[in-house]
């Protein structure tokens, strides 16, 4: 009877019922742990881009400074501030997703800043999210400026799946405290960006290079990218800025 | 009809009434350490050999990997003997894929819930666990022919047994590699650049154990040194 065909067919029907309802109830149950999860992680992403937070344990701490020092806009590729959707919807900078606005053309897409306030109130850091793609899949960042929106202030990179030990080191602190201190716009002012060197162990990088991942010139390369086409598209918000602080001086 | 396919399963040896085996009997610790040693999963059976090589860079990841594997390689081996005795033989490969895959769905939908952190670090890896070698030879090999707590024995055995190996892999590798032992865990440290401070020279690392040839090396030490200790020759 185990080996009758009719036995088999309920067998694997009666299995896929099983497993299938027992993953979905799981995946369905946890969803809403999932999705805070989620949230806990992008905001720390944007507040590790520019302070220490890895000794804070509890993750209320966290959100809480969040909401007391970050203020969040979504600007179009011109620079300007956008308020609703297409569809007239509120547009909230935590909720653009970032991997779906890197599938549509740069000039469609929406493009959130966050702005971390200074002890006076006043903006002192501008984070950008980035996006783009690795060796083995995608990568991402959030890049902090400084009042000046030239020098990096810290970045906090991450990856979906490349090599550890390798390409998946972009997201360790060394590698990162690499960015600081670097500037995206050369002495005529133009854009620039900024590039890691193939090869690990250069000294006497200029202003705009960073030292390279040995063994992982493909994740390096990804992240020039990343950065230089994000840049490039915030360079409007970043030129408007400027010049309202010029303005106001 | 099923009465009859009991009799069959039974071993012969079951029908004179023993005394119930003592659960750590001499053959049951040897089902948990058979595997360790002289019936090594990567070392001589030269199984799970793909994710041996990809997931040795670090210690840290090696671990979760291994605390990852151990968990369904145990579960996977508990289910299937529950069930060994309905699974149609035709289809037990593809149910053994199935439970595997469930498994390793819900490890890592409850720690997308619960350790974001942790599930990050092994969403990579996720993959690389079902189509581990370890796991379903276990499943076929051990776990439809035999009961339930025999069966978790023979996991954790194979589980730890492949546990250890990729974890002397990964410290030799970082060590070599990175120049560090233990990044990522409390017993971070950086064993070039302190040797470098004490004489004054600097290391250089090797690039070689980064890359997966590396590992393929000290495995090959490995199972030197190993089959040369245990006297194994291959048939």
């Amino acid at each position: 009877m185990r080996q009758s065909n009719l036995y088999v067919i309920l067998f694997a029907i009666g299995l896929t019922v099983v497993f299938g309802g027992a993953l979905s109830l799981t995946s369905v149950g946890l969803k809403p742990l999932q999705d805070k999860q989620v949230e806990l992680d992008t905001k720390k992403k944007i507040l590790g881009a520019v302070m220490d937070i890895s000794t804070i344990e509890d993750p209320n701490e966290i959100l809480n400074i969040y909401n007391d020092k970050v203020k969040s806009i979504v600007v179009d590729i011109n620079g300007d501030e956008i308020e609703t959707d297409e569809k007239g919807n509120p547009i909230i900078a935590e909720e653009v997703n970032i991997q779906k606005n890197y599938k549509i053309d740069p000039q469609d897409r929406s493009y959130p800043v966050f702005m971390v306030a200074g002890a006076d109130g006043k903006p002192e850091f501008y984070i950008f999210p980035t996006f783009g793609a690795g060796l083995w899949d995608a990568i991402s960042g959030y890049v902090a400026f400084g009042e000046d929106l030239n020098t990096v202030k810290g970045v906090a990179f991450d990856h979906v799946g490349e090599t550890p030990g390798l390409g998946a080191r972009i997201t360790e602190d060394n590698v990162q405290g690499r960015f600081i201190g670097k500037e995206i716009f050369n002495d005529q002012g133009e854009l620039v960006s900024i590039t890691m060197l193939k090869g690990e162990g250069h000294t006497g990088l200029g202003k705009h290079e960073v030292d390279g991942l040995s063994g992982a010139t493909i994740t390096a390369k990804g992240v020039n990218v990343m950065l230089a086409k994000y840049l490039e598209c915030y360079s409007e918000f970043i030129r408007k800025t400027k010049m309202q602080k010029m303005a106001s001086l | 009809m099923s009465e009859v396919a009991e009799v069959i399963e039974e071993p012969v040896v079951a029908k004179v009434k023993e005394p119930s085996e003592p659960l750590l009997s001499k053959r049951r610790r040897r089902i948990v350490s058979d595997p360790l040693n002289e019936d090594n999963p990567i070392t001589v059976q030269v199984l799970g050999i793909c994710s041996a090589l990809a997931v040795t860079v670090q210690f840290k990841p090696t671990m979760i990997m291994s605390i990852a594997v151990v968990f369904v390689i145990v579960f996977a081996n508990l289910i299937t003997s529950l069930m060994r005795n309905l699974i149609p033989n035709r289809i037990r490969i593809i149910v053994q894929l199935a439970i595997i895959a469930t498994l390793v769905t819900l490890v890592s939908e409850v720690l997308k819930a619960y350790s974001y952190e942790m599930y990050k670090v092994l969403g990579a890896y996720v993959g690389l666990i079902i189509t581990n070698c370890i796991v379903m030879g276990r499943l076929e090999a051990f776990a439809m022919a035999n009961k339930p707590y025999d069966s978790i024995l023979d996991g954790f055995g194979s589980g730890f047994g492949y546990a250890w190996i990729i974890l002397v892999v990964a410290f030799f590798r970082e060590l070599f590699g990175g120049g560090t032992v233990f990044v990522g865990t409390p017993l971070e440290f950086d064993v070039y650049g302190s040797l470098s401070s004490l004489f004054g020279t600097a290391l250089k690392t090797n690039g070689l154990m980064v890359d997966s040839i590396g590992a393929f090396m000290l495995l090959g030490i490995i199972i030197w040194i190993q089959r040369t200790k245990n006297g194994y020759v291959e048939h």
